[in-house]
């Protein structure tokens, strides 16, 4: 206790020098709770929007389907077995059938994913309900980022080129019914969708899809050739760019937090120096050498203890004001085909902060107590004189 | 009763002119196709922005068999491609090593072209793969046709429908229309220079055009071409694209 008044009269004592070091060390401690928190939100929210609109609750796939291989589509389709109906009807998966087509925007070449959707299907958000018609257009729904790199817009007729389970070409007119805005650029970029109905009319695979996305409500097993992927395996991609995003966010914090306990090192190695004589009053009145450095110790890991109060004072505010508005990001982030949205909402956990506290008091805990070590081997006699050792 | 007698001799005088539309496509097939080929010839692309021009020369076997090796520009000289039934391999110089691509590939553009290497490689007949009807006579370039229309009688055709202008005094084909199983027209391909060779009429130059595409389409010229030969059954191993 008495280290702890002592500590805390010193570093008031020390004025100007304390709170130069107590404001770089706050600056790196909200630096560190706020970048962490901006990755925790944009995690949180790329999980939730790719299950809302990409992967529901995991997805049945055909065993030949690669996501990452288009020519694989020739093959990774297979007709609907009773079974997999039966959980249709339940509301427990809905089939999704997948192609290779073309588009051609302005008498340019585009390639595309043609995918057919159940239009009565709810597990997803993607607005298959447009696709309801009575007529035989074929009516389509895009996403954002399509509709721009092809400049359609709602309403607009598009020349598309597809070929059937044999290989056969064909072409018509489609109608862009609908433009949605989804942040999972997995099931916009160079994507169009239509109803399932018309996809398997136009390539002759009657009753055959490519995979199914669940709904909570599926046991999540596999189902004769279709194998299932839980949402580990789905989210993988999003995993990694959060492991590789909080990895170069530790070298950029690491490199504060190196600066601001760099200061309070400095000033432990000073203090040492400059109070030979207070150490060796202490030692003469009775104080162990291990008292004493616990006393310069503690003085130093204060440091941090006065910085997260202060961190706290302008902190708290500054992180709320964002948590509330949000952190605008720039237009074409999700151009790189990352689910990010217009604005990353910042969560800030209790483990996070916490974690946080514990890094900062630690750290500087132990910067404080390296320099203290050369008080173990002072001699209290030249300490009392303030010789120089 | 006068009409009726003109009408039968009219339809008599045809019928006697123009033979079968199946007679047609046979003697197209007996000059358009061969067990093999040795072809060497010059593919230039008409893209919007710029003009580019490959070289190559290709044995190649019905369907199922075809080796090429390209021979021009320097980007791609060296560069083989066989294609053994479904599969497809590369060499390439630059890295000296083989890769299995995709069968699947097979339905893809050649190089950015109008044309994909399905087209560029389907050499069955005529009569194996389609109905026909003699739909008329036309004149193309001043040169009389027969105008046939031809449906798919299989089903693994990549066009369901197809109308072809037939020369009447060679029976190769001058212009092809391709079109989708809905009748949207999806290419067009007109053969030139047509010139006899070991016994038989066949075009040298084909232009191919998507007619979805904004584009001048590509010019196919063959400079040089061979068929019915002795090819060794070597040449179709992924020993010879590394020779």
């Amino acid at each position: 206790m008495i280290a702890l008044k002592l500590a805390f009269r010193n570093l008031f004592g020390a004025g100007l020098r304390t709170w130069l070091n107590v404001s770089v060390l706050s600056f790196a401690f909200v630096v560190i709770v706020l970048y962490n928190g901006i990755l925790d939100g944009w995690n949180k929210q790329a999980y939730n929007d790719t299950q809302e609109w990409a992967v529901g609750n995991g997805q049945l796939w055909h065993s030949a389907y690669d996501p990452y291989d288009p020519y694989c589509l020739q093959d990774a389709h297979a007709t609907i077995s009773d079974k997999l109906s039966t959980l249709i009807k339940a509301k427990q998966i809905t089939p999704v059938l997948i192609t290779q087509a073309a588009i051609f925007p302005q008498g340019r070449l585009q390639n595309i994913l043609l995918k057919g959707i159940d239009p009565d299907q709810n597990i997803v958000k993607i607005p298959s309900a447009a696709l309801k018609t009575s007529d035989s257009t074929i009516t389509a729904v895009i996403g954002k980022r399509t509709a721009m790199s092809a400049r359609l817009k709602k309403g607009d007729n598009i020349l598309m080129r597809w070929r059937d389970k044999n290989g056969t070409f064909d072409a018509k007119e489609i109608l862009i019914i609908d433009i949605f805005s989804a942040n999972v650029p997995s099931i916009d970029n160079g994507q169009i969708w239509i109803s399932l109905a018309n996809l398997q009319k136009m390539t002759g695979m009657t009753n055959e899809a490519t995979l199914f996305i669940t709904s909570k409500q599926y046991s999540g097993a596999d189902i004769e050739n279709w194998k299932f992927k839980g949402l580990s395996f789905l989210m993988k991609d999003i995993d990694e760019v959060m492991k590789s995003k909080k990895g170069s966010s530790t070298i950029i914090y690491g490199l504060l937090l190196a600066i601001a306990l760099l200061a309070i090192f400095d000033t432990q190695v000073l203090s040492v120096f400059k109070r030979q004589k207070e150490i060796g009053t202490y030692i003469a009145l009775g104080m162990t050498r291990r008292s004493v450095i616990n006393i310069f110790t503690i003085e130093g890991s204060a440091h941090s203890i006065l910085a997260i109060i202060l961190g706290s004072i302008y902190g708290i505010p500054l992180l709320a004001f964002l948590q509330t508005h949000g952190l605008p990001m720039p237009k074409n982030m999700d151009s790189y085909g990352l689910s990010i949205a217009d604005k990353i909402i910042p969560v800030y956990s209790m483990g996070l902060i916490m974690s946080t506290i514990l890094l900062v008091v630690i750290s500087s805990t132990i910067v404080s107590y390296f320099p203290t070590r050369k008080i173990s081997k002072m001699k209290p006699t030249d300490a009392l004189k303030g010789k120089i050792q | 009763m006068k009409k009726l007698v003109f009408v039968i001799l009219s339809l008599l005088v045809l019928g006697f002119t123009n033979p079968t539309p199946v007679s047609i496509l046979e003697k197209v097939d007996k000059n358009m196709s061969s067990i093999n080929r040795i072809m060497e010839a010059s593919m230039t692309i008409n893209g919007k922005r710029a003009t580019k021009t490959i070289t190559s020369k290709t044995w190649s076997e019905g369907m199922k068999k075809s080796f090429t090796e390209y021979l021009s520009p320097a980007t791609e000289k060296g560069t083989k491609m066989l294609k053994l039934d479904g599969q497809l391999w590369i060499y390439s110089p630059s890295t000296d090593r083989i890769i299995e691509i995709s069968g699947n590939m097979l339905r893809q553009s050649v190089m950015g072209s109008d044309l994909s290497y399905e087209d560029m490689m389907d050499d069955r007949k005529m009569t194996d793969l389609y109905s026909e009807k003699l739909l008329k006579t036309d004149t193309i370039n001043g040169t009389k046709t027969w105008l046939i229309q031809l449906t798919a009688k299989v089903t693994d055709i990549a066009y369901y429908t197809q109308k072809m202008w037939v020369d009447t005094a060679k029976c190769v084909p001058l212009k092809q229309e391709l079109y989708g199983k809905s009748g949207q027209l999806l290419k067009k391909i007109e053969y030139k220079n047509v010139k006899y060779v070991q016994g038989r009429w066949f075009p040298y130059t084909f232009v191919y055009k998507d007619m979805l595409k904004d584009s001048k389409g590509t010019e196919f010229k063959i400079t040089s071409i061979l068929f019915d030969q002795t090819i060794p059954a070597a040449t179709f191993t992924k020993a010879s694209l590394k020779q």
